[in-house]
């Protein structure tokens, strides 16, 4: 029944992120991009070599780029502001919470160079805190592609809805889970592998390493159901309830702090509606280093073998 | 803005002094509150309020509108006051400041009452966001303009001198920052608590277009307002050398009322002077 299962290595998603901008800018003239001297970084400056009336560059602000990006929402424009996702969120964090949550502005931040798969620029430049911050703003939307087609698809959602955003994008080019054409919307979900004996869910990187784990365990005999958990606030509840009573344990994986990340959340829906078994796998209350990204996520615990070993333990734990 | 005119100065007194009356009412009423900041500050909300700002109470939406950002906003009973008088909402509303169910909040809070631009109180931010409506007025070609009010000790915060840089480089001609200088700060005095030397000084270096005047005196203010209109080339600092709790004898000059309302005692004898 095993597929081999093979990465076709796609772009980066912060390179589909400023290809999906430059397409958006050329049909909305209300879009203004804003960045702080990550542009050629964050890709970013892809709209800003075609829009130049459109771009502004703050220099290395993030602070003031993202109350400028509120003074900008609340004078009719949709500002997209850009910055590694760390510097974004850490450095910027009362901006969004007075500027832009609290009067529910139509804000985008997205951030790139999510997790530590950034690798060799170390801890200073990795956010493994962005999602854990950035949910705990009331009205924001948090949303994470795995790869090109859903980033250039979350990247139109989020200019369509009205209020803040926060994307996180990532460094490394990204393998290719989806189909192109597939449907992507704020608190939706994507099953992408079907299973009946655990659900792992993921998104980002960890969407890739959660289908191999998959296919590690199927030789194994047990099927196991992956949801690309793309959008984080709002989740798609049903999806969640649904695996848990048809599956029976639950494995969150992310390149996150384990703490207060995706899996905190997923973990609040199942345990209100239908409590089963569940295992966490992120980044285990420290900070990373410097390295390529396969040995961070190997030391790190982010590989499809520990998510593997941690859904046999979840699936150890049903109950008889 | 023409010239001004010896009638507009005395008229815009007069409702400086109502406005007055009514932050310490306000502030009284509520028993909490910050009554220094709020009178140092009344003369320039006053000033835009009834004269400087194009605006429509019955319009609070006009996208044409002038903006005003009142970044050091727990001086906002001055603004809710000032509100109130140009008919935004009925003042016996402003006897409900701070209190459950009011949308007279603490702070300024934009979408709890139409007509306040940015949630203010976590200081520092909002030159930045009238920096962003600046811009957006600039790439519309549109003519209006936006207004911020700052403290002084509130320039002890990074971002005002992020925004500043950011302002000058864009060269924002359609922006006024007002400095409200009143030299105290929660903890004490600003000299003592971080001396930030020649504050317009500051401004200047950073290339904006720098006034100071007297922020007690109307014509001054009105004066600056037009010569910040003549400057479109770059953003215009107005540095507003002004007295804390101005206007009151025993408030004035005094760290004990920048966040300590008055008690009713001294909410009637506040009052007396202000009559």
């Amino acid at each position: 029944m095993s597929t081999q299962l093979k990465a076709k290595l796609g772009k980066a998603t912060r390179d589909a992120y400023g290809e999906a901008l430059v397409a958006l800018g050329a049909e909305r003239s209300d879009i203004v991009v804003l960045d702080a001297d990550l542009a050629c970084s964050t890709k970013s400056q892809k709209f800003g070599d075609r829009f130049p009336e459109r771009f502004f560059n703050l220099g290395i602000q993030e602070a003031n780029m993202v109350g400028v990006a509120a003074g900008l929402a609340s004078s009719g424009k949709i500002p997209f502001a850009s910055s590694f996702a760390s510097f974004l969120i850490c450095k910027s964090y009362d901006q969004a919470r007075m500027g832009i949550s609290n009067p529910r502005l139509n804000v985008k931040l997205v951030g790139s160079h999510g997790g530590i798969s950034l690798g060799e620029d170390g801890a200073s430049q990795m956010s493994i805190e962005d999602i854990a911050l950035a949910v705990s703003l009331p009205h924001f939307a948090v949303v994470v592609p795995a790869d090109e087609v859903s980033c250039t698809a979350l990247t139109r959602a989020i200019a369509e809805y009205d209020g803040p955003c926060f994307m996180r994008t990532g460094r490394p080019k990204a393998p290719i889970i989806h189909e192109a054409g597939t449907n992507f919307r704020i608190g939706g979900s994507a099953t992408v592998r079907p299973g009946t004996d655990a659900t792992i869910c993921a998104y980002g990187l960890m969407v890739w390493e959660a289908l191999m784990a998959a296919e590690q365990l199927a030789a194994k005999g047990l099927s196991i159901r992956v949801i690309d958990l793309y959008s984080i606030k709002p989740l798609d509840e049903a999806a969640i309830i649904k695996a848990a009573r048809e599956t029976g344990a639950m494995v969150c994986a992310e390149e996150h702090q384990v703490r207060g990340g995706m899996g905190s959340l997923v973990a609040q829906v199942v345990a209100e509606n239908h409590p089963v078994p569940m295992r966490f796998v992120g980044v285990e209350d420290t900070y990373a280093e410097s390295g390529q990204p396969g040995e961070l996520h190997e030391k790190y615990g982010l590989t499809a073998a520990h998510i593997a070993s941690q859904v046999e333990a979840a699936v150890k734990a049903k109950k008889k | 803005m023409s010239a001004v005119s010896t009638t507009d100065v005395a008229q815009l007194q007069q409702y400086a002094r109502e406005i007055r009356r009514d932050v310490i009412r306000m502030i009284g009423a509520a028993a909490s509150g910050h009554p220094g900041g709020s009178l140092s500050a009344t003369d320039m909300v006053t000033a835009l309020y009834f004269s400087e700002l194009h605006h429509d109470a019955k319009h609070p939406d006009d996208p044409n509108r002038d903006r005003f950002i009142l970044s050091k906003g727990h001086a906002v009973p001055a603004q809710y006051a000032a509100m109130a008088h140009t008919g935004y909402f009925d003042r016996a509303r402003l006897m409900t400041l701070r209190q459950f169910g009011s949308p007279l909040q603490g702070h300024p809070e934009r979408g709890r009452m139409p007509g306040i631009e940015a949630s203010t109180g976590s200081l520092g931010q909002g030159i930045s966001i009238g920096l962003g409506m600046a811009m957006a007025a600039r790439m519309d070609g549109a003519s209006w303009r936006t207004y911020v009010l700052i403290g002084d000790g509130e320039a002890n915060e990074g971002q005002v001198w992020e925004a500043a840089m950011s302002a000058a480089h864009f060269g924002l001609g359609n922006l006024v920052v007002m400095m409200d200088c009143n030299g105290i700060q929660l903890d004490g005095f600003v000299k003592d608590i971080l001396d930030m030397g020649d504050v317009a000084a500051k401004w200047r270096s950073f290339g904006w277009n720098t006034l100071e005047i007297d922020g007690h005196d109307m014509g001054q203010i009105l004066n600056a307002f037009a010569k910040a209109r003549a400057v479109t080339d770059r953003p215009t600092a107005i540095v507003a050398h002004t007295v804390k709790g101005k206007g009151v004898s025993f408030m004035e000059n005094n760290p004990g009322f920048h966040g300590v309302a008055p008690t009713p005692e001294e909410v009637d004898r506040a009052l007396a002077e202000l009559a």
